[in-house]
């Protein structure tokens, strides 16, 4: 029992940057184990055309399961599939990522395994013969560590916590087909209404422009969505405030009880700085408001602050960064 | 229809949080408690369910010390029928072991639907839920913002990353519940009266072995103070130059 075994996640035929950072924090805790690294890579036909990358981030096997039933996320075959091939290999750890599937998927798994999880972490170290984790809490104001003693160890790793790893000789990455046959679901996904496909996830994108009130109403986030679209690298993010309007979907709400998210650069849009919207987003590496109050508290956290009115400083910020990136 | 909710009594995140001496575990001294925020909006769409449906009852189950009786009486008092509290020193900060004892007391009540918030807002694992329903073979719609029930199905719209998913579902089903769906009533001066009433019985509860458990908590570092670079769009071009050559981010 000294392998390692990732559940990667893939999109477009390759897998998501979330799936690279899981695979960052097994291959270091398989080379501890002396033992392997294996990605479970679940999906349509075609999914395994990922192998390549996840070999490239330390995969040493990837268990390709493909099957036209797997074209969309399915709980109860997807935890079937994982729990099946968890009892079959000799796996001491199982990471998951923290992404909106990982985090339905990685209980639902454990509770099958009748093993538990430690959820949502942003380290992982072998101590012995237990992980040692460590995992904020009560929105980000105390960060816990937890020992987790199960065999297998099921842990889900937060998204942007850890950056993917290339590795410096890949080898060649043994390719295993998984027969697969989708269990019936109970539940049944009768209609899926995607956002705007063309944006990046809020979890995955390295720079977020987030809107408040400031922004007075709906057809105003075009500000802010010519702003990360200047960026090209941005998603768009909210307020409770904002959402609660209607001007923006849930999905976009960060905070407390919205995204928890971590980008490499956050710019607040006439945003208050609210302590349940610091609790989603604290952890930024780069932080810069534009609040026309001096005293909003989103100035105690930000890196940079510019004191004035969106209106006029984010047209004329978005024109900067056209030019600064040619 | 029966429903029963789940909940969990935490500390209101504004509160200044400090580390106990044993460092396993917050500083309760002047902490505020109230029902964790998503759980708070489960019993909310349950009780809406219950009303819509002209029929049914909510019962509450909230596991821990003595205390969380508190917040069971709050959930009587919005309109709960009865409460079960599964009595144990700690709440283990392991997901599993809470499952174990929350399964076992569900086992067998006859329920329709069982609800969880999306996670507790302390331990912020978001599994319970999931493991529950894994534990007593039922369907599962995790973070659901719409939720609908007519006759013996289901339909919910759940959130995943860039948009929803509208879902359907037999009962008997486990759900747990994500922002949007109903923000919790305050308890009326009547309903706090009545709350006095209603049973609430408590009982051991079964936790099992226990994998996951806490050996250190800290407060995160503290972000270094950051500047006001400038007024209006005149400070735009040196927010650039700090982007491009000091925070490296464009
Ligand atoms: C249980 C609970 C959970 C919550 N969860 C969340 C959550 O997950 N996420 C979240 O965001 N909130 C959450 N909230 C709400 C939170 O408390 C705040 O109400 C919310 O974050 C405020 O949003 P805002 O900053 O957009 O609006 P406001 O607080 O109204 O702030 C608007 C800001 O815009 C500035 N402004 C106005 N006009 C201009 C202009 N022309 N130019 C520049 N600046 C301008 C103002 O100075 C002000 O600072 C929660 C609250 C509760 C009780």
């Amino acid at each position: 029992m000294s392998d390692v075994l990732v559940i990667a996640e893939a999109r477009g035929g390759e897998p998501r940057k979330i799936a690279l950072e899981a695979l960052a924090v097994a291959r270091p805790l398989a080379d501890q184990l002396g033992g392997s690294v294996h990605v479970l890579l679940a999906g349509a036909p075609g999914v395994g055309a990922g192998a390549v990358t996840l070999g490239a981030h330390g995969a040493d096997a990837v268990l390709v399961a493909e099957h036209p039933g797997l074209v969309n996320y399915d709980a109860e075959s997807q935890a079937a599939l994982v729990a099946g091939r968890v009892k079959s290999g000799a796996y001491r750890v199982v990471v998951f990522g923290a992404s909106a599937q990982g985090r339905d998927l990685a209980p639902r798994t454990a509770a099958r395994l009748r093993t538990t999880l430690a959820s949502d972490v942003t380290s992982v170290t072998l101590d012995g013969d237990a992980l040692v984790v460590t995992h904020p809490g009560y929105t980000g104001k105390v960060i816990l560590t937890l020992r987790l003693s199960a065999n297998p160890a099921l842990v889900s790793v937060r998204p942007g916590a850890v950056q993917p790893k290339p590795v410096a000789k890949a080898g060649a990455v043994e390719q295993v087909a998984l027969p697969v046959e989708p269990a019936a679901s109970r539940v049944v996904t009768t209609e899926t209404v995607l956002g705007d496909t063309r944006q990046l996830d809020l979890g995955e994108a390295p720079v977020i422009i987030a809107g408040g009130r400031g922004l007075k109403a709906a057809e105003h986030f075009a500000l802010v969505e010519d702003l990360a679209t200047a960026f090209g690298n941005a998603a768009v993010g909210a307020t409770r405030a904002v959402t609660d309007e209607g001007w923006r979907p849930h999905s976009d709400q960060i905070g407390q009880t919205g995204r928890l998210v971590s980008p490499d650069l956050y710019v607040a849009v006439g945003i208050s700085g609210a302590i349940q919207h610091l609790a989603g987003m604290r952890t930024s590496r780069c932080i810069v408001a534009i609040n026309k109050d001096k005293e909003a508290p989103i100035f105690k956290v930000a890196d940079y602050g510019i004191v004035g009115d969106v209106f006029e400083v984010v047209p004329a910020l978005t024109a900067a960064v056209r030019t600064a990136r040619g | 229809m029966k429903i029963a909710v789940c909940i969990k009594r935490v500390p209101e995140m504004d509160g200044a949080f400090r580390i106990a001496a044993s460092g396993l575990a917050v500083d309760e001294t002047g902490l505020k408690w109230d029902i964790s925020d998503f759980d708070g909006y489960a019993v909310e769409a349950a009780l809406q369910l219950t009303e819509k449906a002209g029929a049914g009852e909510v019962t509450v189950i909230s596991l821990g010390p003595v205390v969380v009786q508190e917040t069971l009486r709050k959930a009587l008092s919005m309109g709960c029928a009865k409460a079960v509290h599964l009595a144990c020193d700690q709440v283990p900060v392991d997901p599993f072991a809470i499952a174990t004892a929350l399964a076992a007391e569900l086992q067998g009540g006859g329920y329709d639907l069982v609800m969880f918030g999306k996670m507790s807002i302390d331990s912020a694992n978001g599994a319970v839920g999931l493991m529950v329903a894994e534990l007593l073979g039922l369907p599962m719609v995790h973070a659901c913002s719409k939720l609908d029930i007519a006759g013996a199905s289901g339909t919910a719209r759940r959130e995943v990353e860039g948009g929803g998913e509208l879902v359907r579902f037999p009962l008997p089903a486990v759900v747990s519940i994500d922002e949007g769906i109903a923000r919790p009533r305050y308890p009326s001066l009547k309903g706090i009266m009545a709350a006095k009433k209603k049973p609430l019985d408590s009982r051991p509860a079964q936790l099992g072995n226990v994998a996951l458990s806490v050996v250190r908590m800290e407060l995160p570092s503290a972000r270094a103070a950051g500047r006001i670079i400038g007024e209006g769009a005149a400070a735009v071009p040196e927010l650039v130059r700090l982007l491009q050559t000091e925070a490296k981010v464009l």
